[in-house]
């Protein structure tokens, strides 16, 4: 059986060089220093892969249009088995690869690597970098959130600031006047058809000059034997790959992979803020004002590109040990320093997330179109225990009452009613107690029960406890009589839905308890909620959408 | 540096074989664990059906009271539904045969060989692609067609057809 093997290689390699090509590329010579701090380009490579990877995955179910791109990325979120982990691993992946690809250059810093034949690979290397904050510029917007929108308004507009090139990056981006859909299918291009193709480029030229000049020695190296690359430094590399990777599934798994309403223009209240590993460019950017703006979008950052290019032609000593390389080590931690400082320091300027914006849109958001008197009745629902019962959604297994799924196809509006109240006279022999509710509440369940379709029976599990607590007191003090949310209600009040677009919390809380002091011709009469009841109306109402469903 | 290089011994002498055996399994069981990790995924990802909402919907296909017995009609109403993340309305059709006790039959409009759109000729349903031929109960006369013609839920209102999901007949 071996000997068959052996030889059908030997004949595939007799014709295609496959196998000695790859024993010639393992059996590479490598100096006697090599070891664990040589991993991270190894692990680099392969994050790159499956970020290549993902990303193709992620395309079998993505339409590359706004509008549709966030519904598909919902699909993707909510309706595809395994869909959640796939976006996950890409989503993740793409901050890992930064970390990886920085630590991968601050080893070659450190160690001199870069020093002469090797200033090329460097360079290459510098040019990876700046490939891969590419990826991660472009492929923000994809989603079509509003954290991808805001995102890249911003990023467009830096991008239009620089001296005599700003119109033409504009042009290039045609994010000149509105980001849409023209900015949106040249961002989707570069991220998936011009920068993958030039990263292999590069990265294959990267190896091939590795692989020309050898791995760096430390001094001394030429005095001991060489070691092979393959099992010994694969081996390492190998179980490098191996940590990464269990990291990144982790994080896939367990943490949250942000999904936010979908992009809206309109939307005054959004505080934009670029990823973790931009948030020192962001924070730099505020220590520049007027005509000095250009410093920190520009001026600094090309000065660093540069410095970073040059630094194999500033730094033309001979190679030393690790430990002698103080100004290198100083050089890192002076930067890892400033990077803390400046990150750290935009973290702390950036305002808590409101409640509305912090809804996971990857979950289930179908009870945002139900009307309060609905939420209301599901509130109550819950409060008296009902599914201890009575099933809502088909399939499940039997309780001792019916199914509710159906009832407004069974019984009509005033039965409901009848039946809440007294059930053993609507059905003689029911052995289900009194509701103990309100006429004013069973209305409420009423209206919740005569909605409940096959299709929206989720939101009796789904809706948040605020959003039920919120759409119980709008019940309570009638607000539905002047004001509509979604669709019902009384016309004298504004609609209140897209309110969260015109006003901020602390406002809609003063012209509860003030109305006149904020809106001096308002009809409303004030309303003192205590908490945590304001926080859940005030929660509640920002959370509805622009605009009712079906207008 | 005027030490004199001696030449670099190509074998590392503290390499053993065992520890070199031990090496070799490691590539090859974290290598598969992780390709395990991304395949299996990735397997569910494209392989299984995506979540399915919703029973049921009758759908309005027209009056039915004038059809005569015994001569297919084809019928075309409006159909809502989900594609991917997409609601689309699409216009389908159905051929609609009502028998002589006054019942109705309402068929897909595609060869059950390869998908094709049938049309009735002499009292039958003929497939133009592959001479599949139907009787009006839907059944396999002639040609390379496995299986019935595919119906749809009926129910009839007011004497208003009301369609529902297309069942493969056995």
């Amino acid at each position: 059986m071996g000997d068959k093997l052996k030889q059908l290689l030997d004949e595939i390699d007799h014709r295609t060089g496959i196998v000695s090509g790859l024993h010639h590329f393992l059996n590479e010579d490598i100096p006697a220093s090599s070891g664990w701090h040589q991993i991270f380009g190894s692990v680099a490579l392969f994050l790159f892969m499956v970020q290549f990877f993902t990303g193709m995955m992620l395309g079998f179910n993505y339409a590359p249009t706004p509008g549709d791109a966030y519904s598909s990325v919902r699909y993707i979120m909510t309706e595809v088995t395994g869909g959640r982990l796939i976006r996950g691993l890409h989503h993740w992946g793409a901050s890992m690869i930064i970390v990886i690809v920085v630590i991968h250059m601050l080893q070659v810093f450190i160690w001199g690597a870069y020093k002469k034949p090797r200033e090329a690979t460097w360079i290459v290397g510098v040019v990876l970098l700046l490939l891969t904050l590419a990826y991660g510029l472009t492929g923000y917007l994809l989603p079509w959130d509003n954290r991808a929108y805001w995102g890249t308004v911003v990023t467009t507009q830096i991008g239009a600031t620089v001296p005599i090139m700003g119109p033409y990056v504009s042009r290039i981006l045609a994010s000149a006047g509105a980001i849409g859909v023209q900015t949106f299918a040249r961002f989707y291009t570069m991220h998936v058809q011009l920068l993958p193709p030039l990263t292999m480029i590069l990265i294959f030229f990267h190896v091939f000059l590795v692989r020309r000049h050898g791995v760096a020695p430390a001094p001394g190296d030429e005095l001991k034997p060489k070691k092979k690359f393959f099992p010994e430094q694969v081996f390492k590399d190998t179980v490098a790959v191996f940590v990464a990777f269990a990291i990144l599934f982790t994080m896939a798994v367990m943490a949250k992979v942000p999904l936010e309403r979908m992009a809206d223009p309109t939307d005054t209240a959004y505080i934009p803020r670029p990823e973790w590993y931009f948030l020192f460019l962001f924070q730099t950017l505020k220590a520049f004002e007027g005509p000095l703006e250009v410093v920190g979008t520009v001026v600094l950052p090309t000065l660093a590109i540069v410095a970073l290019i040059l630094t194999p032609f500033i730094d033309r000593g001979k190679l030393v040990a690790v430990r002698q390389r103080t100004l290198a080590i100083g050089i890192v931690v002076l930067a890892g320093i400033g990077w803390g400082g400046l990150t750290g320091a935009a973290v702390k300027s950036t305002p808590p997330q409101t409640v509305a914006s912090s809804i996971d849109f990857a979950g289930p958001t179908q009870w945002m179109e139900s009307a309060p008197n609905e939420l209301a009745g599901i509130g109550y629902y819950r409060r008296e225990k009902c599914g201890a019962c009575h099933n809502i959604e088909a399939g499940t297994t039997a309780k001792s009452g019916p199914n509710l799924v159906n009832t407004a196809r069974r019984h009509d509006a005033d039965w409901l009613l009848t039946h809440l109240k007294n059930p053993a006279a609507a059905t003689p022999g029911s052995s289900m107690a009194p509701a103990n509710l309100t006429d004013a509440e069973m209305k409420d369940v009423q209206a919740f029960l005569l909605k409940l379709t096959p299709d929206n029976a989720e939101v009796v599990d789904t809706a948040p406890d605020f959003a039920v607590q919120g759409a119980i007191l709008y019940q309570k003090n009638s607000c539905g009589a002047c004001h509509a949310v979604n669709g019902v209600g009384g016309k004298i009040g504004p609609a209140l839905n897209g309110m969260s677009q015109r006003r901020n919390e602390a406002w809609v809380i003063e012209h509860f308890v003030n109305p006149k002091k904020v809106s001096p011709t308002t009809p409303m009469p004030p309303y003192n909620f205590k908490q945590p009841d304001m926080q859940n109306m005030v929660n509640y109402l920002f959370t509805l959408a622009a605009r009712a469903p079906g207008q | 540096m005027s030490e004199q290089n001696p030449a670099p011994q190509q074998a590392n002498e503290d390499y053993s074989p065992s520890r070199r055996a031990f090496h070799l399994a490691v590539i090859n069981i974290f290598g598969a664990l992780i390709g395990l990790a991304l395949a299996v995924p990735t397997g569910i990802y494209l392989l299984t059906a995506p979540r399915k909402r919703g029973g049921t919907k009758w759908i309005d296909a027209g009056d039915v009271g004038q059809i005569n017995p015994g001569t297919p009609v084809e019928l075309s109403f409006q159909e809502s539904r989900l594609d991917g993340w997409r609601l689309v309305t699409e216009k389908k059709t159905a051929w609609v045969v009502k028998n002589t006790d006054s019942s109705i039959v309402a068929f897909g409009p595609q060869c059950t060989h390869l998908g094709c759109a049938y049309h009735v000729e002499n009292g039958q349903f003929v497939c133009p692609c592959h001479t599949s031929i139907f009787s009006l109960d839907g059944k396999v006369t002639a040609g390379p067609a496995p299986r019935p013609l595919d119906r749809y839920e009926t129910k009839i209102e007011n004497n208003r057809l009301q369609i529902g999901d297309l069942k493969q007949q056995a």
